[in-house]
C-alpha cells in the first residue's frame, strides 16, 4: 500500500529554504519550449506531466534538479502518447551520443 | 446561490454552496491526486466556487476528464491542520479542492 505519495511532502519537516539565482542552460529553455508548444498544440497535457514526474523513483525524485525532472516526464508522455517510441528514442540516443563522444557531466 | 460559471464543455451541478461545512475524504488511492494528502480527513467551510473544471485524475490518464467537476476553494483553520501551531487563532489555509474529494461534514 502506498500511503503518501513521496512528491507529496507539505507539511512534512523541511528545514531552511535557499534561494539562488542561476542562468538557464540552453537544453533547459529547449525543454522549456518543447513542453509549452507540446501543451498549447494540445498534444499533451499537465496533468500527465505531473503524474510522470511524480512516478519518478523515490531517488530519482529526490536528486534530479527541476528540469531533468520535467525531461524525464515529457519523454515517459510522448512515449505513452505514442509521438514517440522507446526504440526510436534508444537508436537517437545512440547516434547523438556518437556524434558528441562521451558523456560529461 | 452562487454565480456559474459559463464553460464549453459538461459539467456537473455544484452540491455545496459558500459557507457549507465539509470533510476531505481520508483516502489514498493511487493515480495523478490534486488533493494534497495532508488535508485528507479534515474539515472546512466553503469560500468560494471557482468554477468547473475537467477532472485532472482522468486528463492524467489520458481521458476526457469529463463531465468537469466542480472546483471549491476550502477554508481551514490553521489551529485544527496543525494542532502545534504557534499563529494566531484566526489563520487559515485555503486550498482549492474538487467536489468528488468533499462530503457534508
Amino acid at each position: 500500500m502506498i500511503e503518501r505519495g513521496h512528491h507529496d511532502m507539505g507539511g512534512l519537516p523541511a528545514g531552511k529554504v535557499e534561494p539562488t539565482e542561476h542562468d538557464y542552460p540552453e537544453w533547459e529553455r529547449r525543454v522549456d519550449a518543447m513542453v509549452q508548444l507540446l501543451r498549447s498544440g494540445g498534444k499533451i497535457t499537465v496533468d500527465e506531466l505531473r503524474k510522470n514526474i511524480e512516478q519518478l523513483p523515490r531517488e530519482a525524485y529526490d536528486h534530479l534538479s527541476y528540469y531533468e525532472k520535467w525531461i524525464s516526464s515529457l519523454t515517459q508522455t510522448l512515449i505513452q502518447r505514442g509521438i514517440i517510441s522507446t526504440d526510436e528514442l534508444g537508436r537517437k540516443m545512440e547516434e547523438v551520443t556518437k556524434r558528441a563522444g562521451p558523456v560529461r557531466d | 446561490m452562487q454565480a456559474q460559471f459559463e464553460t464549453d464543455y459538461p459539467a456537473l451541478a455544484p452540491r455545496f454552496k459558500v459557507g457549507d461545512k465539509v470533510k476531505v475524504r481520508a483516502t489514498a488511492p493511487l493515480g495523478h491526486i490534486r488533493t494534497p494528502f495532508y488535508i485528507r480527513g479534515h474539515v472546512g467551510e466553503i469560500e468560494r466556487l471557482c468554477g468547473s473544471f475537467p477532472n485532472p485524475e482522468e486528463l492524467a490518464q489520458m481521458r476526457s476528464g469529463l463531465p468537469a467537476i466542480p472546483l471549491y476553494r476550502v477554508r481551514f483553520k490553521q489551529k485544527e491542520v496543525w494542532p502545534d501551531y504557534k499563529g494566531p487563532g484566526s489563520d487559515v489555509v485555503e486550498i482549492e479542492i474538487f467536489q468528488h474529494w468533499l462530503e457534508k461534514a
